[in-house]
């Protein structure tokens, strides 16, 4: 039997609906009809988008009959996070206090990918506002990993995660303030890409925390990876705070030679509690790399362990502040029985708003107050400046560092809910690359014995993207395994 | 005991940018509810902010006028408090690295110099506007103020007395208006003014408890709201009482302040950096090209309309006034009219029409060059000065060019002698007892000629020549 649409990567795609060997409206049903046979079970689309999906599809078919130029992602089915803004559909950030919210406008990520021709199938599950490892704190559904049906997808982009490994698109958006496109790319088996900050403009995405947050792209190979980066990245006058530079081919970067490479591993992070598995596929990653001709070189980032601190202060004060706009008095839930402007806030906000976001409101917020200011948040902001200067020095020893994206592999539903703690450790490896605004990916290096995906986690200097796909790109090649598709599906 | 008033002035001025500061939304006053809006002002997810790179020009070329040092690398902050007029629940301010700081403005006190020294002055953005009137006791939100540029400038407790204070206004509105980067009408809310007023005995260096007196809708009633507050805590304190911290307002027609809020002691709006909006990097370059471009200030250009025009202090001082005023005057000199006429007419005649219809120099209807022309009709001879104030009447009714107005009405003198000659025979013809008197001496007669000549021209006669035919006819 031949290939399903569903399971060829996004290049291939492209290349069958450029070549007009494939109809995109044929691709795009071969996908709509898979996630109806899986999502039930999967539960990462909270809004399925067929309909505009297929019409979408008709017209680039349209474009191709006619000889018009078609995009880069030529009907390639996308899957959006909640919390990205669409004018098409709801924009609800899985939170209760825009269950009903449609954005008037569309995030410059959706444009851009819109402009290549992707097609959107619909928006994916999250933790609610982007805040949680486990999709868990949702409002909307559940959603479970594709390998492992009792077990968590990760998060905050769990859907997206969960929607390209289980086959329902073939990339998805996903945001990342610490952690939230790389955790569940690892919990999940797929590739999921954080550029340097600035890259992707952040117009458009219900942010959380400003200086930290994010977009980048989950897929399922490190070319697709490097398709969707190529129409995501660049500057747009809407973000100040997105980069004027250059944005290369990424594409041009795989295939690259590694021998010379030098992949730094930070003695502190395999001193950490790895878990037996996970420390056994990264090292024989390491391995493979140094088989290659990479130069493995041990490093030191002292600022291990003090990274996750002053991200927990820095990103839950800016999203006291970010967040302070959910207030029900423009847009979203307002309690109905308030009375007054402060029955508004309080009422509102105690009732729209789930345990999990109104924790960190709460902290980041005292963290901001009276003298806390200076205690905490000046303090977080003085680490993240020697976070940025370890990094630095790193990277003048290699060219990569590698390490675990995660310490465990995904964690059964409700193991971690009662212990925030617990939680907020599995962004340990991943939050100095947003305190520090570096490029960072995970990639699958195994599957655990009870058959998890395992991710290793690759960085790179700022705007250095290339190297960094580069690298997984050979790694990929040479890994000797395939992910393949969940056989539950 | 003898107390001295202690005040510091917090002046929010709009700038007029065109757009607002974080977003392009227009500024423009008297729009429709929520019809200049967009997700930005509104504070909707997912929207940033993009500063307006024109509100940092014309912020420094305020700072640049208030002698101010301009900071060369600062940065927004995220002022964090909950209100039903503030979009996103923060506003974007700027902490404790102002753009301008530092400064001075030396104002004119009933002749006397005085220095006021300016703290700071800062780039936030405006909140929304609530109004309480709305049908069935509602409250609306008008969100097109959300986000409309606002420069906060504050003073050192610098200033002495309510006159001073008026003063200081004036002053500072007369050197926005100069750098035209405001249109400072209180009315419509683009510069309000508050006052922070302490009393303390002559002599003293500490400062008393202050209270905020602010939402005064004109200057002179910022005076009178001072003068009354001083006052009032003056009488607090005689009586053995505590002035306590606190904001009132200003009820002009009671012409007394009324307590608003006890000022909670310290505000609590954590404010932290804006992560949205990049640092703001302004380099020597940028500074001198503003620098380069501001205008002459009002009182360099007063020394010179003395200097150049030979204009006394008093007409230098009402032509400078206004930076409108002063074009206008300078536009009818350079049009070729003589300066001290100008003035005059410019500052007596026109500023009649204009004050008797509240135009404002800006409006007027009769424009410096066509001013300008009048002046060289009577210049010509061909109109004498009483005529011409008939035209410009005309002039400032119509619009119409003051050539055109004297043809069509017919009001061009008679200097054609040989007409004069004939009328002016005619006259004494028809006055044989007035002309024999005058012949036999009276000499003061020789003006009851002159009117019936003018009577019979209806005024149009050229002087100079009546009085030449007047005498040869009369004498010979």
């Amino acid at each position: 039997m031949k290939t399903p649409w569903y399971e060829k990567t996004a290049k291939e795609i492209r290349d069958a609906v450029h070549q007009g060997e494939a109809s995109a409206l044929d691709i795009v049903n071969s996908f709509i009809e898979h996630a109806d046979a899986v999502d039930g079970t999967v539960g990462a689309y909270t809004q399925r988008w067929s309909e505009t999906a297929r019409t979408a599809a008709q017209r680039i078919d349209e474009k191709i009959r006619k000889g018009l130029p078609a995009g880069a992602l030529a009907g390639v089915p996308v899957a959006l996070k909640e919390s990205i803004c669409t004018s098409e559909g709801k924009t609800t950030g899985a939170s209760k206090m825009l269950a009903d919210y449609r954005s008037p406008f569309d995030a410059t990520a959706v444009t851009r990918l819109q402009q290549a021709d992707a097609v959107f199938l619909g928006k994916v599950n999250m933790d609610e506002l982007g805040l949680g490892s486990s999709t868990e704190t949702s409002a909307l559904q559940r959603t479970t990993n594709p390998w492992a049906p009792d077990r968590v997808p990760g998060g905050s982009s769990g859907g997206s995660a969960a929607a390209v490994a289980s086959g329902t698109c073939a990339l998805a958006l996903g945001t990342d303030t610490g952690s939230s496109i790389r955790q569940p790319a690892s919990f999940c088996g797929c590739i999921g890409f954080k550029p340097t900050y600035g890259r992707i403009s952040r117009l458009g995405i219900i942010g959380i925390a400003s200086s930290l947050d994010h977009v980048g792209p989950l897929a399922r190979t490190v070319e697709d990876t490097a398709l969707a980066l190529n129409v995501l990245c660049g500057e747009d006058k809407g973000d100040p705070t997105s980069s004027d530079r250059p944005v290369p081919d990424f594409t041009r970067s795989l295939g690259r030679d590694i021998r010379g490479l030098r992949i730094g591993v930070p003695k502190e992070y395999l001193a950490s509690d790895l878990d037996a598995e996970v420390r056994q596929y990264v090292e024989k990653a390491l391995d493979q790399f140094r088989n290659a001709g990479a130069e493995i070189v041990s490093i030191s980032l002292p600022c291990t362990g003090y990274d996750a601190a002053a991200y927990t202060v820095i990103s839950t004060a800016e999203m006291s502040a970010g967040l302070a706009r959910l207030d029900g008095v423009r847009y979203g839930a307002r309690h109905p029985e308030a009375k007054s402007v402060p029955d508004v806030y309080v009422m509102s906000k105690s009732a729209g708003l789930g345990t999990e976001v109104q924790r960190r409101i709460i902290l980041g917020t005292y963290f901001l107050s009276g003298k806390n200011r200076q205690d905490y948040f000046v303090k977080a902001q003085q680490v993240r400046t020697v976070v940025k200067k370890d990094f630095q020095n790193a990277f003048e020893q290699c060219d990569i560092i590698a390490g675990a994206t995660t310490a465990t592999a995904a964690f059964p539903f409700g193991s971690k809910s009662d212990n925030p703690l617990e939680m907020y450790a599995c962004d340990q490896f991943t939050v100095a690359a947003n305190l520090a605004s570096h490029p960072a990916l995970s990639i699958p290096c195994g599957k655990t014995a009870a058959g998890l995906p395992i991710g290793l986690h690759l960085q790179a200097r700022s705007y250095d993207e290339e190297t960094l796909l580069g690298a997984a790109f050979y790694y990929e090649q040479h890994r000797g395994f395939e992910m393949g598709f969940p056989s539950i599906l | 005991m003898q107390y001295e008033a202690v005040i510091g002035m917090e002046v929010h001025v709009e700038i007029n940018c065109h757009s607002k500061v974080f977003c392009s939304c227009p500024s423009a006053f008297d729009a429709a509810p929520n019809s200049q809006v967009c997700p930005g002002c509104l504070g909707m997810p997912g929207a940033l902010p993009v500063l307006n790179r024109k509100m940092v020009d014309k912020s420094i070329a305020v700072g640049l006028a208030l002698n101010c040092q301009i900071a060369r690398s600062t940065r927004m902050d995220r002022k964090n408090y909950f209100y039903p007029d503030l979009a996103r629940n923060y506003q974007i301010s700027q902490d404790d690295q102002p753009l301008c700081y530092a400064g001075y403005i030396d104002v004119d006190v009933e002749g006397r110099k005085k220095r006021i020294r300016i703290t700071r002055a800062h780039v936030e953005e405006d909140t929304a506007r609530n109004s309480h009137t709305q049908a069935g006791g509602q409250s609306g939100i008008d969100f097109n103020r959300s986000g409309l540029s606002l420069l906060e400038i504050v003073t050192e407790p610098d200033i002495r007395s309510a006159q001073e204070a008026f003063a200081y206004l004036t002053s500072l509105k007369q050197l926005l208006q100069y750098l035209d980067v405001s249109d400072c009408n209180m009315e419509e809310g683009s510069l309000r003014a508050e006052a922070n007023i302490s009393v303390r005995p002559v002599g003293a260096e500490y400062y008393g408890t202050k209270t905020e007196v602010k939402n005064v809708a004109s200057f002179s009633g910022t005076q009178k709201a001072i003068e009354y507050e001083v006052e009032r805590q003056i009488e607090v304190l005689n009586s053995g009482g505590k002035v306590v911290q606190e904001t009132r307002g200003w009820d002009a027609d009671k012409g007394i302040t009324v307590s608003q809020r006890l000022k909670e002691s310290a505000h609590e709006y954590r404010y932290f950096p804006e992560p949205d909006i990049p640092p703001i990097v302004v380099d020597e370059a940028w500074i001198e090209q503003i620098r380069k471009e501001l205008p002459e200030f009002p009182i360099a250009r007063k020394e010179r309309f003395q200097s150049q025009y030979g204009l006394s202090l008093y007409d230098a001082q009402v032509l400078t006034f206004s930076r409108a005023m002063a074009d206008f005057y300078e536009a009818i000199v350079s049009a070729g009219a003589d300066p001290k006429k100008a003035a005059n007419w410019l500052m007596v005649e026109l500023q009649a029409l204009l004050s008797d219809t509240k135009l404002d120099i800006s409006a007027s209807p009769v424009s410096p060059a066509s001013l300008a022309e009048l002046l060289a009709l009577i210049e010509t001879g061909i109109i004498n000065g009483k005529i011409a104030k008939e035209v410009l009447v005309e002039m400032f009714k119509s619009g119409a060019a003051p050539k055109k107005i004297v043809e069509e009405k017919g009001l061009g003198q008679i200097s054609d002698s040989k007409a004069l000659e004939e009328t002016i025979r005619a006259i004494i013809e028809a006055n044989p007892g007035q002309a024999a008197d005058y012949r036999a001496g009276k000499e003061k007669l020789f003006d009851y000629f002159v009117g019936q000549v003018m009577k019979a021209t209806r005024g149009k006669g050229n002087p100079q020549l009546v009085n030449e035919i007047l005498r040869r006819e009369l004498d010979s």
